[in-house]
């Protein structure tokens, strides 16, 4: 199948890839994260993040408004395991659906503006979805109690087959809890999958398109594309991976609430993405991973922990130490989150894959410049 | 005796502030011929291929290609119906390869068809990458290919303009100032193939500066001054009308 083929250099990457995630909880035990709840936000964040960089970093079109697909993937997700079943089969492809039709909608109104302009639209649409489900939309959304999966729910399908159901139902694929490692494998597989799928799409043509437009929007118009489908599909299709995203949220964890689409979720993507680089493929997975880390192991350490790595120095410098490092860490997380992301964008636009790349040509070029002297000598 | 007329411009006024950039225009081009625009700076040419490509709305009248009414649709229109245009500063994709800069178009026009199909685009390109190639090397950039186009040197990046431009196959090119900004060597090389081209039937517009390469393409010159066509006819009736060297001269003692 020609939809399938990767060039000899994607097929290495796409194999390296499968293997360093299949084996995070063994590299990430040694900086405190190989646990499964941080491993499974690890990749439904990097998957969320490779989703939007289809839009912002092949089109240049910065969403402010994913959130929202994030919010409709959970609850329809929840609603999939109230109504359906708890497989977790038709919860993610419900998800992705659904949030894939939203993006169709707000893709297609908010695509009629460039730049800032696209950008207020979608945070628009965001906002206005997050504060109906609040409000309006409490008989599907609960409310502030947020969407919970209960004993009593229909079930229609398990019923069907008389599956019965623990005390606190959880989202299953045959038979196989998805909370803990499987439930990580299972996010694992489909950030993989994604992975593949937004490869695919940088080498092909389609990608080639995106990134023109990008470029020079104007000069596709002389060229005779009509630029708006195209942006469309990219938009669609990153609100899926959105959707995705938010229903392995409800997989691991089978309940939705509102907070998901708020702003700030939407921000955050953003900062995933350049953080990593933007426009790479591995980029917005690396910056969704730091921030996960920030947010879930530096907010964790507090004074005592910094006194205790600190105890071999003498007690007045261990003080003086303590006293600089910990506004950076436990609450202060923001701050060390805030400097970095300062830092990074100031000295390196092209993110974190940007500056690996470089630190790797200033190597080669080192080794070139030696040989060529050796060369010389000899 | 005329021949078929691919491009009709009738009654075209437009006018910018107080300023009259063009006042009742009419102008048919031949099929299969190059008609040049001549004229001194601000006669309204660029202005007038802008009106043909759909960039700027005329005030009043028409323009119609092979009996389609263009007035009024859109740049990308205007192009799926064989009408591509080669800018006067390039308009590239600065931060793509120039091979893909030739493909993007290329990809526009595929079989002949603009439709949008992002399945068909995810599927092979070879066929299409060849042509690209063949166009590139045709206009001498083919050492150039995977070179980044926003690096080249400007007389390049115009090159790079006229094969994005004749990859399409377009059955109306319209050339603004195709070797402004080039050496000698590399505007003999373009007036080449534009008569390579030309051997091919392909309808041309062009406006140009350089009387050189005027006088080696056109077929037949309108000039252009101060938004109205004050001459038109064959290049030797051009260079002897006196009307022609007082617009020029005119232009030049004020």
């Amino acid at each position: 199948m020609k939809l399938f083929k990767l060039s000899a250099k994607d097929a290495i990457m796409m194999a390296v890839f499968i293997a360093v995630v299949l084996t995070m909880p063994i590299w990430l035990k040694p900086i405190g994260a190989g646990y499964p709840d941080l491993l499974q936000k690890f990749a439904i964040f990097g998957l969320f993040a490779i989703g939007f960089n289809i839009l912002f970093g092949l089109t240049g079109y910065l969403s402010f408004g994913h959130a929202a697909f994030l919010g409709v993937g959970s609850y329809t997700a929840v609603w999939s395991f109230k109504l359906v079943s708890m497989s977790v089969i038709p919860a993610v492809i419900f998800g992705t659906v659904l949030a894939g039709l939203f993006a169709v909608v707000i893709g297609y109104v908010s695509l009629r503006r460039t730049g800032i302009y696209f950008s207020i639209l979608t945070l628009a649409f965001a906002q206005m979805c997050y504060k109906m489900a609040y409000s309006v939309l409490t008989p599907i959304t609960n409310g502030e109690t947020g969407l919970r999966v209960l004993r009593d729910d229909p079930r229609v399908v398990d019923a069907m087959f008389g599956v019965e159901q623990n005390a606190v139902p959880v989202g299953e694929l045959f038979g196989i809890n998805m909370q803990g490692y499987p439930g990580f494998y299972f996010c694992a597989a489909m950030l993989i999958l994604g992975f593949f799928i937004a490869l695919r799409i940088f080498r092909s043509p389609f990608g080639m398109m995106l990134t023109a437009i990008k470029t020079n929007q104007t000069r596709m118009r002389y060229t005779g594309f009509n630029t708006r489908p195209y942006l469309l599909v990219a938009f669609v299709i990153s609100g899926m991976y959105a959707g995705m995203a938010g229903s392995l949220m409800a997989v691991t964890d089978p309940l939705a609430g509102a907070e998901r689409m708020q702003w700030t979720a939407s921000g955050e993507v953003v900062l995933m993405t350049i953080l990593g680089g933007v426009g790479t493929l591995v980029g917005p997975i690396l910056g969704a991973g730091i921030i996960k880390y920030f947010e879930n192991i530096f907010s964790a350490i507090n004074e005592s922990t910094l006194h205790q790595a600190f105890d071999f120095l003498p007690d007045s410098i261990d003080n003086v130490v303590v006293a600089i490092i910990s506004p950076f860490v436990g609450d202060g997380w923001h701050l060390t989150l805030g400097t970095l992301f300062v830092v990074i964008v100031i000295f390196l636009p092209g993110g974190l894959v940007d500056g690996i790349s470089r630190i790797r040509k200033r190597f080669s070029r080192k080794s070139h410049a030696s040989s060529t002297t050796g060369a010389s000598e000899g | 005796m005329t021949g078929n007329i691919v491009l009709n411009i009738s009654y075209v006024d437009k006018t910018f502030g107080g300023l009259q950039a063009l006042s009742n225009v009419n102008l048919e081009i031949e099929e299969g011929k190059t008609h040049a625009i001549i004229g001194p700076n601000g006669a309204g040419k660029s202005t007038l291929l802008n009106v043909c490509v759909g960039r700027i709305k005329p005030d009043r009248g028409t323009v119609t290609f092979n009996g389609e009414i263009l007035t009024g649709k859109e740049p990308f229109e205007i192009n799926q119906l064989g009408v591509a245009r080669v800018f006067q500063t390039p308009e590239i994709f600065p931060q793509l390869s120039v091979l893909d800069n030739v493909m993007i178009p290329a990809f526009a026009s595929r079989d002949g068809s603009f439709e949008f199909n992002p399945f068909t685009l995810l599927s092979d390109e070879t066929k299409i990458r060849d042509e690209a190639l063949r166009v590139l090397s045709d206009l001498g950039l083919g050492d150039q290919v995977n070179n980044v186009s926003g690096s080249m040197s400007r007389g390049d990046k115009r090159r790079l303009e006229l094969a994005m431009g004749l990859i399409q196959r377009p059955k109306l090119l319209l050339l603004d100032e195709p070797t402004a900004g080039m050496s000698r060597a590399d505007t003999n090389r373009t007036i080449e193939t534009l008569i390579r081209i030309k051997e091919r039937g392909m309808t041309k517009v062009i406006i140009e500066h350089d009387m050189h390469v005027v006088f080696s393409l056109a077929d037949k010159i309108s000039v252009l001054a101060q938004g109205a066509i004050i001459a038109e006819g064959a290049p030797d009736e051009i260079r002897g009308n006196p009307k022609v060297q007082e617009a020029y001269l005119g232009g030049a003692q004020i």
